[in-house]
């Protein structure tokens, strides 16, 4: 039986690699139907309205490890057998990001002050331009400290891709425990990756916190 | 004629700002001192020592037999003893008016439910606002606010009433309701020190007016001749304010 | 590539699926309010505690949100075992929730604490209420009315992560799932009737929440406003 040494601490560290990448897949796919989720939700049309209301509170009030394998098995049955386990672990967590973002992203839209919609409506600006030029500029701002927070959210759940058989941090951690039967001391270093990962960007996200509330005032 | 409040040689700096600088002065059981002054003057500060809300660096400051900032004083006694009311109220937002009033006698008398029910109702009468017990606070306005401060310290039964300029974040019209309900305390025997900048009141109600500057007290003249003052100071104050 | 749909198969096992959903519930339920009593107490060490205790609670929370659940649970799992103690697979989860939850609890009420003005607590204190009294009367009791919403937002997130626990074969839902799902080889239906099953917990329990937050701030029901 092989005891825990560096060959394994770099063969996380790989995996960690791996970790990183299917964050930036959710981050960005989140990220992309998430904004789209946040305008629709926004909507003047009270069916888009509705619509995206429903996704979001069907993705928030689903367990991500039950959305994993609903996909996984639903790309089964319409007969993606042999996909790599990237994509159904990337799906899941697209969709499961894109709730949330969603959601975020709204509340800051909807912070921006009414004042600012009638301001830009007097200026005879589209619906449309008043969202391009006005809100969205300021909402942006609002959201950049949940986005990083939200950011960390998705490395950690990035850990659940170990169940669809994706070979990130955790699921790495499992194997290397599987041949050297040290779940302690493996599970704390990858304990260990995860936070050196996620500690910056909480820090960096109370950062912009703090920055943006003094500027506010 | 014993002095129930007696401040002597008292110094207070705030790190390099002396802010009271050899203050001395007695308050008979009874009397009602209003204390005026310029913002800066010390005046607030003398008062929050008075009640061990702040230390003194020189000095000595005795209240109803208590001897504030020694090492032997019993905090929770000196609370029973004298009461405050504050510029901004501090109402507790979470509790209705009643309530608000019978914490402190159940918490600290340790007073049944029933019997601090009924003491509470019976300050609220005294302020004026027997119908509004079950209001809370954001539903009442300011004057009723600090009238129902004014009864939560009450309910305590103290001996000596402090107020910290409890009018000056009321609108004018609120004033008067406020004022009135101390004007009643005050006929009713209750010792009390006011800060204030309400000259008119202090004339008509007080029996000695203390007006501070610098750190220092000035001068001291009893509350109906406030129209006469000694010092130049004073005349140009009173002048201002009036 | 035609798939039929069998949700019939599935019907034999609906006494397994009330009873994950029972499980579930009740580790959520234990861990919710376990996680709520601690993270309090913690809230309450970071707010006002001597520093060296911030400082201790601090690096804890930290540690807590910035690891992912999943390794949590292992390392309570392995890490007690380590220690010798043979430990059950549900109570280490509720274990591994708990340490979990009470590291967000505590963020959530500092915040509801340190929303409390200074001013008020020198009110009580003049009033003559002792520190435990002017702590629960003047500052708990309003932080938990105002922090009520996102708390409830966290310990409905915690029954929705209790499925993780189903990783150290802890029984509950999802557990049961997977139990059902290798036995008929009806995944895709197990999985959307458990999804189903979890979306109708999650409205459930905020809505259980609510009412309950309706009869306790009493404050909240007769006025309509926020704290």
């Amino acid at each position: 039986m092989p005891t825990f040494g560096f060959n394994h601490v770099e063969f996380l560290l790989v995996a960690a690699l791996w970790t990183l990448g299917l964050s930036a897949i959710a981050f960005i796919g989140g990220g992309i139907l998430g904004f789209v989720i946040a305008l629709a939700r926004v909507s003047s049309s009270a069916l888009v309205r509705g619509l995206a209301g429903a996704y979001v509170r069907i993705v928030q009030g689903t367990p991500l490890l039950i959305l994993l394998f609903l996909i996984y098995f639903g790309l089964a049955i319409v007969g993606f057998n042999n996909l790599p386990a990237i994509i159904a672990a990337g799906a899941g967590l697209v969709i499961y990001s894109s709730g949330f973002l969603g959601e975020i992203w709204r509340g800051c839209i909807e912070s921006v002050p009414k004042t600012q919609w009638e301001a830009a409506e007097c200026l005879a600006m589209t619906r449309w331009q008043r969202m391009t030029r006005v809100i969205l500029p300021q909402a942006a701002r609002i959201a950049t400290a949940p986005t990083v927070g939200f950011l960390v959210q998705i490395i950690k759940n990035t850990s659940l891709a170990s169940v669809v058989g994706f070979v990130e941090l955790s699921q790495a951690g499992k194997l290397i425990n599987n041949s050297t039967f040290q779940p302690f001391i493996v599970f704390i270093t990858v304990a260990v990756i995860y936070f050196l990962i996620c500690y910056p960007l909480s820090a960096w996200s109370r950062g912009l916190e703090r920055r943006l509330n003094v500027g506010r005032r | 004629m014993s002095a129930v409040v007696k401040l002597s040689n008292v110094h207070k700096s705030f790190g390099a700002l002396k802010v009271l600088d050899g203050v001395s002065f007695e308050v008979n059981r009874g009397e009602v001192v209003a204390v005026i002054g310029q913002s800066g003057s010390g005046k607030s500060t003398a008062l929050r020592c008075i009640n061990a809300l702040e230390t003194i660096e020189q000095g000595s400051i005795e209240v109803c037999g208590h001897a504030i900032h020694s090492d032997k004083l019993d905090k929770r006694a000196l609370r029973l003893d004298v009461g405050i009311v504050f510029q901004s109220y501090n109402l507790f937002p979470h509790l209705t008016a009643e309530q608000n009033i019978m914490l402190a006698p159940t918490c600290v008398r340790k007073l049944g439910k029933k019997e601090a029910k009924d003491l509470a109702r019976d300050c609220l009468a005294r302020v004026g606002l027997a119908e509004k017990a079950d209001h809370y606070p954001e539903q009442l306005s300011g004057g009723q606010q600090q009238r129902v401060a004014i009864a939560r310290s009450l309910a305590m039964q103290p001996k000596v009433m402090l107020f910290d300029e409890v009018t000056s974040a009321l609108d004018p019209q609120l004033t008067g309701e406020v004022l009135k309900v101390m004007e009643d305390l005050a006929r009713g025997g209750m010792t009390m020190i006011l800060v204030t900048h309400e000259m008119g009141f202090a004339r008509k109600v007080a029996t000695n007016v203390i007006y501070m500057r610098q750190g220092k007290v000035w001068e001291t003249l009893p509350g109906h001749q406030l129209e006469n003052p000694s010092t130049p100071e004073l005349r140009e104050f009173v002048g201002s304010e009036l | 590539m035609t798939y039929e749909f069998d949700f019939s198969s599935l019907l034999p096992y609906w006494r397994e699926f009330a009873e994950g959903v029972w499980l579930t519930l009740q580790l959520s339920a234990i861990s919710t309010v376990l996680g709520f009593v601690g993270g309090a107490l913690c809230a309450i060490a970071r707010a006002d505690g001597p520093p060296w205790l911030q400082r201790v609670v601090g690096a804890y929370v930290e540690v807590i949100r910035n690891t992912p659940l999943l390794v949590q649970v292992f390392l309570v799992y392995f890490g007690i075992a380590i220690l010798g103690i043979r430990i059950d697979a549900n109570l280490a989860a509720v274990l591994a929730l708990v340490v979990n939850v009470v590291a967000y609890t505590c963020e959530i009420m500092r915040a509801g604490i340190q929303s409390v003005h200074k001013a008020q607590i020198e009110a009580a204190d003049c009033l003559g209420l002792t520190k435990t009294q002017t702590y629960w009367h003047v500052v708990l009791r309003p932080a938990i009315e105002r922090v009520y919403p996102a708390l409830v937002s966290q310990y409905v997130l915690l029954m929705l992560a209790s499925s993780i626990t189903s990783q150290i074969s802890a029984e509950e839902l999802t557990a049961v799932a997977n139990r059902i799902q290798s036995d008929t080889f009806r995944s895709f239906e197990t999985y959307i009737v458990v999804g189903l099953l979890y979306l109708a917990l999650s409205f459930v329990v905020r809505g259980a929440f609510s009412v309950f937050g309706m009869l306790v701030f009493t404050r909240r029901r007769r006025l309509g406003t926020p704290l």
